[in-house]
Parts: structure tokens; sequence; C-alpha cells
């Protein structure tokens, strides 16, 4: 189910501006790898174009190649609406709709494949993803609730409960916890390790000690300068880049000297 | 209890904090004191015409006491905005989702200045234009309906098989007309709020651009779409001008859309009447405005109610 990504020489536009150039990355099946940089090098914008969520923005476009499993993101045929049922996502801030039970928040991503489903099967993918999102003993009993009475925390594992629902080959996450308590951060980060055995899943993150714990691979990516177009650094193994990086840059990152 | 316990004791009241809140405030209790002002002049002026008898008040009421007089105008007043609205909700709806998602940014800016346009046409101007030019293009289309779908009740047209143009239909779709700039613009306003993070979740999630509207934007919405119908509701039960220049009304009641013999409206009715009216009758006349603030006031509260209801689900919390 989980499927790998490769990109190549990908350049990403808004309107005129390059924001993110030339990025090469290859990021393995079922395993967490994460985006770190300063603000404004293009982790975000890069992560919103592997599932075609950058093109929402009036003038927005990319180039170069998005494959999964082989399979060109970008190719003229592929239907954005297919992409992104294929490749769930999550945001930063938690946003369940607000207008639905927290029931029928989870079913959202089904509705939109137009399965007719009985009470029973609904039920059952409820439970699953709550299940997974590790929020099922916390809200099996307000199911009907609005889902934005939930705490924040809460809120967000409802929305991964959301992306998961429809088994999803890739899931995004762009930070996740920068909303969070620290308790809630560390309930995500333990999910996340449980989602890795299903998923492949990409997170941006700002916070470089939660990219050591959570992520297998890890990739900096920085700008040269204001208004410089931001790339991708440096990637490898999250202990390598963490303890041994090749590129100065990185090296300086993480220990804290800019960022 | 020490000088400086004391002064604690005692929020700090800031001179432009007082200021402001005591013009709030009285900008509040005048806008209570007006509408209690006119219903007590209401009140006063319409209960003699409310409780005369049938014979006190003559023929020009039917000769059957006040309740009998009004209650065709009540049904009329109701009916005619009903239509106006089932006519004007979905077109503003759809007119308003055009401008705040579909349209290219400067189309979208062009037409909702025009829809603004809209309201600030006088309500003599639309009746001179239903009853001059509306009123008479769609004669033929009564008529087809009338042949065609004459056995459903509302397009049963005259006896003869004949139909009039000037009926409870045209006065609607002018109301109708009227009230679309006002709806447009709130529903329009609302949808551009929307937050933009729900559209995203929508969207991230493979829907298409309407799915995501049904999905976000429609639920968000919902209490703002059904005050701005209670609005256009509130103005289209008003109206007068309009419907008194369009509609000719025999004080009957009739689920005839397109025939010759239409009910009046209340306000239409009291616009008619009242040049000619005087002693009881200009009392009756005041009653029937008093029953239509009081259904203005209930359409309001009902509007209330159903917003009340989902307030959970709103998306305010």
């Amino acid at each position: 189910m989980a499927k790998s990504i490769d990109v190549s020489d990908l350049n990403i536009y808004y309107g005129d501006f390059l924001a993110v150039e030339g990025v090469n990355i290859n990021i393995p099946a079922k395993s967490v790898t994460a985006f770190i940089g300063p603000s404004g090098c293009g982790k975000s914008t890069f992560l919103r174009s592997l599932n075609r969520m950058h093109e929402v923005i009036k003038g927005a476009y990319v180039q170069g190649k998005v494959l999964i499993d082989g399979q060109d993101l970008y190719a003229p045929e592929m239907d954005p609406v297919n992409v992104r049922r294929m490749i769930g996502m999550v945001f930063q801030r938690p946003n369940p709709f607000p207008t639905m039970s927290i029931y029928d928040n989870v079913l959202a991503g089904q509705k939109l494949n137009s399965k007719r489903m009985k009470k029973s099967e609904s039920d059952d993918v409820v439970e699953r993803s709550l299940r997974s999102a590790g929020l099922w003993a916390e809200v099996k009993d307000r199911l009907d609730r609005p889902g934005s009475g939930l705490s924040g925390g809460q809120q967000q594992r409802l929305c991964i409960a959301r992306a998961i629902s429809v088994q999803p080959e890739v899931l995004l996450m762009d930070e996740p916890c920068s909303a969070l308590d620290p308790i809630s951060t560390s309930v995500i980060e333990d999910l996340i390790h449980e989602l890795k055995t299903e998923y492949t899943i990409v997170i941006v993150t700002h916070n470089m000690q939660q990219a050591a714990r959570v992520s297998d691979d890890t990739a900096f990516f920085n700008l040269s300068g204001v208004g410089q177009p931001g790339n991708l650094v440096e990637v490898g193994r999250t202990e390598k880049i963490f303890s041994n990086p090749e590129d100065p840059a990185t090296e300086a990152y993480i220990q804290g000297r800019f960022g | 209890m020490t000088e400086r316990e004391k002064s604690a004791a005692r929020p700090v009241r800031r001179l432009g904090d007082r200021i402001f809140e005591g013009l709030s405030t009285s900008a509040g209790i005048l806008i209570l004191l007006t509408l209690l002002g006119v219903a007590i002049f209401l009140t006063i002026e319409g209960v003699p015409g409310i409780t005369a008898s049938p014979e006190e008040l003559g023929s020009k009421t039917g000769g059957k006491g006040f309740f009998a007089y009004v209650w065709p105008l009540v049904f009329g007043t109701i009916w005619a905005a009903l239509i106006a609205l089932v006519i004007a909700v979905p077109v503003s709806i759809g007119v308003a989702l055009y401008i705040s998602h579909y349209a290219p940014p400067r189309l979208s800016s062009t037409l909702g200045y025009i829809v603004d346009l809209l309201a600030a046409v006088p309500s003599v101007v639309y009746g001179l234009w239903g009853l001059l030019f509306l009123s008479r293009e769609l004669r033929p289309a009564y008529q087809w309906l009338a042949e065609n779908l004459g056995f459903i009740p509302l397009f049963a047209g005259n006896d003869n098989g004949g139909v009039s143009s000037n009926s409870i239909l045209t006065a609607s779709l002018v109301l109708a007309v009227m009230i679309l700039p006002i709806m447009t613009a709130i529903c329009r306003e609302i949808f551009l709020q929307t937050p933009r993070l729900h559209e995203e979740a929508a969207l991230a999630l493979g829907a298409t651009r309407f799915e995501m509207v049904r999905m976000a934007v429609f639920p968000y919405a919902r209490s703002g779409i059904v005050s701005a119908s209670m609005l256009g509701l509130g103005r289209a039960l008003g109206e007068t001008m309009a419907v008194a220049m369009v509609l000719s009304a025999s004080g009957v009641v009739t689920f005839n859309l397109i025939g010759s013999t239409n009910p009046s409206t209340i306000a239409a009715n009291i616009a008619l009447q009242f040049p000619e009216a005087f002693g009881l009758y200009t009392n009756v006349l005041i009653a029937t405005g008093l029953v239509l603030f009081v259904i203005t006031f209930a359409a309001n509260f009902a509007a209330r109610a159903i917003v009340e209801r989902r307030k959970d689900f709103s998306g305010a919390n």
C-alpha cells in the first residue's frame, strides 16, 4: 500500500517567483522523512507540491517530475483530485470541519469517494481510523458532537484519523505539532511511529529534536539569501545528518547557529 | 479597610471608555425606543379598528369584521413573499458563489459592484418595470403554463382559459429581483469568509471544487444564508410600491399564480387605500400594519431559532 516518492529537478513557482529550485530527492516507502530548515526556505511549499495542493494558490505551478512508484503526479492525464485522494495531508493548524460531528469528520474523505456504505461498515471505518489515530478511547462516547469541541491535540489526531480513513498511499504532515502543547506533541510523535508501519510519512517540522525523534531520513532545506529560491541542501539518514552532516550550512543550522 | 484596598477594589474607568460606552449604549436604547414608539402607535391607533363590530366597519371592509378583512391580506403578503424567496434564494446563492469562488478576480469585483447597484434602484422604478415591461413579456409564458400545466392548481389561470400577467407571480418576480441584491451581498461576504483552512482541508481530501463548496463553504455559511433569506423575506413582506403597481388585487385567497383575481398584500393595500380612507377605516388599515409588524417579528424569531438550533456546529466556536 505505502509507496515511495521520487522527485527530480522540481522547480516550484508562485507566479513569476521561483520559490524552490532544483529539488532531487528519493523518499522511501514505509518510513518517516523529515524536512527541516529555516522559515521561508520552501519546505512547506515543497511538501504541498507532493499532493498538488501547491497549485490551489492562484498562479502557482511546478516544473519537473514527482513520481509515486513510477507514476508521474504531474502527467497531463493525472487529475489533481485523484492525486489528493491517494496522498493524505495533515495541516499545521488542526482543521476539522466545524459543522460536522466527529463521526462525520472521519468519514469526510469516504463520502467524497462517493462510496455508499452500510452503517456497520462506516462504524468500522470510524472506529479503525480513530483507533489508529489514538483517539478512540477519548471520543467513543461523543462521536455525534462537533469536532471543534475537542482540545487542540485531539483535533489534530481527528485530522489524522480523517486523513488515514481513506487509506492513502502517503501521509504528508505540515508542522503537525507546532500549534500543540508538549504532551499532545508527544502523543502525536508516538502515533507517527506506529503509522509508519503502514504509510509513507513526510513531515515538515521546525523542531529539530522532533525531526531527530521521529524520522528515519532528514532533508535540510535552505535559501541562499532573501528573495532567492529555496533549495534542498542535503538529505540522508537522520543519525548521519544530525551527527555528521556533509554541508557546513546543515551543521550550522543543526547546532543552532542560525535559523 | 485601608485606603489602598478601597482604591484597588474599584476598577479604573478611563474617560474615553466611558464616552464610548455611553454612545454605544444610547444608540442601542434609541433603536429600542424607536421600535417601541412604532409598536405603541400601531397598537393605539389600530385597536379601535380591530375591536369594532362588523356593522360599525361597514361595507369597505367586506362587512364581516376585521379578521375576515385582514386574512386574505395576510395570506397574500406571506404567499407573495414566500414565492419571491423561493425564486431569489437559489439565484442569490448561485450568484454569490460565482462571485466568491468561481469568477476570475476582475470579473468578480465588477459583478459584485453591479449587484450592489441593483439595490440602489428605487422600488417605484421596479414597479414601473414590472407593470410596463415584465408583465407584457411574461404573458406568453403564462399562457404556455396555463395550457400545459393547467392541471396544477398553481397554474390554473382564469376560468375562460386566459391568464393575467398582472398576477401575484409577476409581483413575486419583481419582489425577487428587489431582494436579490441584499441577499447576494450577504451571501458573498459570508462565502468569502470561509476559513482557508477548511477549504484546504476539503481539497486535500480530494474534493472537487463543488465538493469543497458543499463540504466547507455551505455548512460554514448556513447561518449567514438563513440571515440573508430573512432579510430578504422581511423586505419582501414589507415592500409596498412595486406590488401596489404591478398587482391587480381583489382580496381573495387563492393559490392560483397566474389568474386575474389575486390576493393583495398588507403593505400594498395600505398604500392604495390610505388616500381615500377616513374615520374607522383608517384605524383598520393601521391595524393591518400592526399585523404586518407582528408577522415580520415572527419571521425574524423563526430565523433566530433556526440559527440557534445548529449553534454548536456553526464554526463560530
